[in-house]
């Protein structure tokens, strides 16, 4: 193991804390350079779809609006993930100046935190650091003002739209896109919804110039990301990684030696079994399978004791859960997933359900309305393809 | 004019708006995408992805209602990916979805069992979970019946509840697979701010929401030799029940009506338009009254604006929402209720039969009317005023099973008394009729002269718009009513209660000053109504409401005040409009209802 370490990135977390020169820096730039840094450095959002952060910018600043909003999300919902939580908790600074950045180049005068419920004990914390943060801003004659909202628990409004629903004191349901937030977000006006941890990489990238981060990672998967690390590993945690590493590295650092899958990206990400760890990458485009970095990074190890048909119906029992319930092809489907892989399980179905159940996955993929709906294929069709045997004996 | 884009649908090269939607571009070419959530009336929601469609390209479907169309693409409405997963989610569909159909109020006219039907879906091969759920039937309502097991989620009545009516009574609950659509707490729809106006009935693609019945008590009445049942028709039932008898939407039925309603067993067929002429006899009167209370003796105890009461949903949502505002509202019952009260009383002494035995249906385009029929006030005849009020839906049950062919029938002609009617009672139907026939009696018992309005069409307050503003000069006055030489009455219609709060915010701020205001619970006033024929949307309103003006043309005599029945029940019975008598039976009040 020691000897295949794979590298320890420490940019994240880097006792850094010069706001006001880094500010003062940005806001004497122009849009145009500090949107081609940021899509210089190759950055992509860290929430989970991948986007690319200087686009996303981009566009915003584009976008005609009668006001404009920057979005923190930190709704962390993913089971077993707690970065951002740690980013908030021992660098908020960072994503405030990300939000600052943002603010000033898509034009916007407000920023909100929209922090998980469950977070809520950080908020007199954060809000402190939001005050100091104001101050600085002041004396760089800046408006731009943040505001913590307090979220309602549910896991998808984490989703970006529908996190805007519920910020505007609706239900927490996704809405349908286009149009997108850099059209048409919160209230209705142009906005950028970011992740906690994209908008602490812009401090690297505006402080140390996008050479640095883009240097980090390969091709089209820049720079590093904080991995939450779990399951059956000796070393637990929260480690930030280079991207484009191959995950049999990844499992010689931090399995324990019997590792049988990793879930890359929880719930809502890939399974991949031991025999493909050599030719998986861990990044926004695996060269080889195909596999995407997903929502959050956890990265869980299961070892050889795990029944993978009980991984599975845990996830399933999850999204059954979790799923807004206004769409068919998710409210139903996942309840026909669970019920169906249990159904084989007993033995009231043959194991051709699995076949089925296959194909009305990949409907989901195609037709639910968010994200969540579509990714239940994900760790459906990798675990029941990889582990059948295990799904009906 | 907008920018025009070009695409390809089904490889059919279109022109078309920027903004328009994949389906509205599609309806143009006349190509058919299956729709569950969609509705004309209501905002997108894009849940149910029946209409999911394949844009050449894109690793994704696109749900065709939601999706704005965009220059260069190619849809393919059926490819074999599409149809795989339309039939995928209509199965999804089924899955969860009470599908007992021969068991279902609405078996026959049921979107899903329509689109079921389309695809074929004869297997099963997902797991039935409708079966296994713990669903309530909410049957405590006098007016609807809300049953989870046949609902799909689709939010169609939450948008109408909220949006249309800006009721909010419905609304989505839990999340996952325990979403469900609930009311406040979970209550029964009977104790909450439900109006009962019907229009999530109306909206609802399923049998999850439907009239409560009263067919069978009202076969037992006819069947009851010792009972003599009479029966009431609104203005509005005749210009729908056509189309739920294979007539053309928009055909007036009302002879064949009548007819149909004889063979039925009824014992006398009159008309609520008779009491809407009575109706519009007292609440003219009232207005007048009201005017010259508060214009000349600055008595402000029935202050102005005067706002009608014949539509029970706007009744109710008044209580709920503007309780401070009570005294606002025209003391008049609806024509239902007056027609109730005076069946027992009048017609029972004209007729020689006791009112103990006699029957008093009414049949309306309306459930709200079966909650109003049920309100503990309406007994002022010492009996209850109308035993059983069935919708225009239930009227068309009764037909079918009685074995009569409608469209066969002749016309015959309501019996009497009770049973004449002018055309102004007629136009009580749509929207903005109470208050052109309102206009054409109170006119001229202050002139002496006819509404100067050509052929007697009161143009500015008719139309589908949601709320209308008329202004009427009143010159040249009889000397009785001298105070109003002069004076502009300013008339206000909305029809949808979101209008109609809209319109009752802005008064109650004193941003508008009106005399008069009209309003009806429903879109399109009676004759889209939430006991209408389903479908219901503008383009049948629009219909419905051509016919209704229609028949107001076709009648000989087209105001309240000339109906000679009315001249004679005055004469015979009430006395005047107002008197004692008309207290006792025509008018009522209203209570503050709490709004949770
Ligand atoms: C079901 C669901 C849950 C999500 N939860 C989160 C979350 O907790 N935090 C987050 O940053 N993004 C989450 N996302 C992704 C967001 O929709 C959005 O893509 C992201 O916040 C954009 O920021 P980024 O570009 O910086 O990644 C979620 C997406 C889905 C579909
Ligand atoms: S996919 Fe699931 S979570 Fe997303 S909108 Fe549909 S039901 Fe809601």
């Amino acid at each position: 193991m020691g000897k295949n370490m794979l590298k320890r990135i420490d940019l994240i977390f880097k006792n850094e804390h010069d706001c006001d020169i880094i500010l003062e820096k940005i806001f004497k730039r122009t849009n145009e350079e500090l949107i081609n840094d940021l899509i210089g450095s190759g950055l992509k959002g860290r929430g989970g779809a991948g986007f690319p952060t200087g686009l996303k910018w981009k566009l915003t600043s584009e976008a005609k609006g009668e006001a404009k909003y920057v979005i923190c999300n930190a709704d962390e919902g993913e089971p077993g993930t707690f970065k951002d939580r740690e980013i908030l908790t021992q660098v908020p600074h960072k994503v405030l100046t990300g939000m600052a950045a943002c603010g000033r180049i898509i034009g916007a005068k407000k920023g909100f935190i929209y922090l998980r419920a469950e977070y809520n004990y950080l908020k007199p914390s954060l809000q402190k650091e939001i005050d100091t943060f104001h101050e600085t801003l002041k004396k760089l004659k800046s408006d731009f003002r943040i505001e913590i909202f307090s979220g309602s628990g549910a896991y998808i409004c984490g989703e970006e739209s529908a996190l805007m629903e519920s910020m505007e004191g609706h239900r927490g349901e996704p809405r349908n896109k286009p149009p997108f937030p850099t059209d048409a977000g919160y209230l209705g006006q142009p906005t950028v919804v970011n992740n906690v941890e994209t908008l602490a990489h812009c401090w690297t990238i505006f402080k140390h110039g996008p050479k640095k981060f883009r240097d980090l990672g390969v091709q089209d998967s820049r720079g590093s990301k904080l991995f939450s690390i779990s399951g059956d590993t000796p070393t637990p945690g929260i480690y930030e990684l280079e991207l484009g590493m191959s995950l049999q590295d990844f499992v010689d650092d931090f399995g324990d030696g019997d590792s049988k899958a990793v879930q890359v990206g929880g719930a809502a990400g890939f399974c991949v079994p031991r025999k493909k760890f050599r030719e998986t990458a861990i990044g926004y485009q695996g060269k080889l399978t195909g596999i995407s970095l997903p929502t959050g990074g956890s990265m869980m190890i299961f070892n050889s004791s795990r029944s993978m048909y009980n991984v599975l119906k845990n996830y399933l029992e999850f999204f059954e859960e979790e799923s807004c319930g206004q769409c068919t092809p998710c409210r139903v489907g996942c309840q026909q997933l669970l019920r169906g892989i249990e159904a084989v399980k007993r033995g009231d179905k043959p194991h051709y359900y699995l076949t089925k159940l296959l194909r009305l996955t990949e409907t989901m993929k195609m037709t639910a309305k968010c994200g969540l709906g579509q990714s239940v294929a994900n760790s459906f069709s990798s675990i029941v393809e990889n582990f059948r045997e295990e799904m009906i004996y | 004019m907008s920018k025009m884009v070009n695409l390809k649908i089904n490889n059919i090269d279109v022109s078309i708006e920027a903004g328009t939607t994949i389906l509205s571009a599609a309806e143009k070419l006349n190509i058919k995408i299956p729709v569950l959530c969609y509705h004309k009336d209501l905002c997108i929601a894009g849940n149910c992805r029946v209409c999911v469609v394949e844009i050449v390209g894109s690793r994704k479907l696109a749900a065709a209602c939601a999706t704005p169309v965009s220059e260069g693409i190619e849809v393919m409405t059926n490819s074999l990916l599409v149809r795989n997963a339309r039939k995928h989610i209509i199965e999804l569909l089924l899955s969860e979805h009470n599908a007992d159909c021969t068991k279902c109020y609405r078996n026959g006219n049921c979107e899903l069992q329509d689109l079921a039907a389309e695809y074929k879906i004869t297997n099963q091969d997902f797991i039935d979970m409708a079966h296994d759920g713990v669903y309530s039937i909410d049957d405590l309502s006098a007016s609807i019946i809300k049953d989870d097991s046949r609902c799909i989620r689709c939010q169609r009545c939450v948008r109408t509840c909220r949006e249309l009516q800006s009721v909010g009574a419905l609304a989505v609950a839990h999340k996952g697979s325990e979403m469900k659509i609930s009311t406040f707490f979970d209550r029964p729809l009977a104790e909450v701010v439900c109006t009962n106006c019907g229009q999530c009935i109306i909206h609802c693609p399923t049998g999850a929401l439907i009239e409560k019945t009263y067919i069978e008590r009202v076969w037992d009445a006819i069947a009851d030799p010792d009972k003599h049942v009479v029966v009431q028709t609104a203005p509005a039932v005749r210009v729908g029940l056509g189309e739920e008898l294979e007539l053309q939407t928009g055909e007036r039925v009302t002879g064949k009506m009548v007819a149909a309603l004889r063979r039925l067993g009824f014992d006398s067929i009159l008309d609520t338009d008779f009491t809407a002429d009575l109706t519009i006899m007292e609440e003219g009167t009232e207005l007048l009254h009201r005017l010259k209370a508060n214009l000349v003796e600055g008595d402000h105890t029935e202050p102005l604006p005067m706002t009608t009461s014949c539509s029970p949903g706007w009744v109710k949502f008044f209580e709920h929402t503007f309780p401070e505002m009570l005294d606002n509202m025209s003391t008049c019952k609806s024509p239902q209720q007056m027609f109730g009260a005076l069946a027992k009383t009048y017609y029972a002494k004209k007729v020689d039969v006791d009112p103990e035995n006699i029957v008093s249906v009414s049949i309306m385009p309306c459930t709200a009317k079966k909650f109003e029929a049920n309100r503990p006030e309406m007994r002022d005849s010492g009996y209850k005023d109308v035993d059983f009020v069935l919708t225009t839906r239930e009227l068309a049950v009764m037909i079918k099973q009685a074995g009569i062919q409608f469209v066969d029938l002749p016309d015959e002609k309501y019996d009497s008394i009770m049973g004449k009617s002018s055309g102004a009672a007629v136009i009580f139907g749509a929207t903005g009729g109470v208050m052109e026939a309102a206009l054409r009696t109170a006119y001229e018992i202050v002139t002496g002269r006819e509404v100067p309005f050509e052929n007697l069409n009161i143009e500015p307050v008719r139309g589908l718009e949601g709320v209308r503003e008329a202004t009427v000069k009143i010159e040249k006055v009889l000397p009785e009513w001298k105070f109003l030489e002069g004076a502009e009455l300013k008339c206000c219609v909305a029809h949808g209660l979101s209008n109609a709060k809209k319109v009752m915010e802005q008064v109650k701020s004193g941003e508008k000053e009106y005399h008069f205001i009209e309003i009806m619970a429903c879109p399109g006033g009676c004759l889209g109504g939430g006991g209408q024929p389903i479908p219901t949307n503008d383009e049948v309103r629009k219909k419905r409401m051509k016919a209704i003006y229609d028949e107001d043309t076709s009648l000989a005599i087209r105001k309240s005040h000339e109906n000679p029945e009315i001249v004679q029940i005055y004469k015979e019975f009430l006395g005047e409009p107002l008197g004692k008598q008309s207290h006792k039976l025509l008018h009522t009040e209203y209570f503050e209802r709490q709004r949770y």
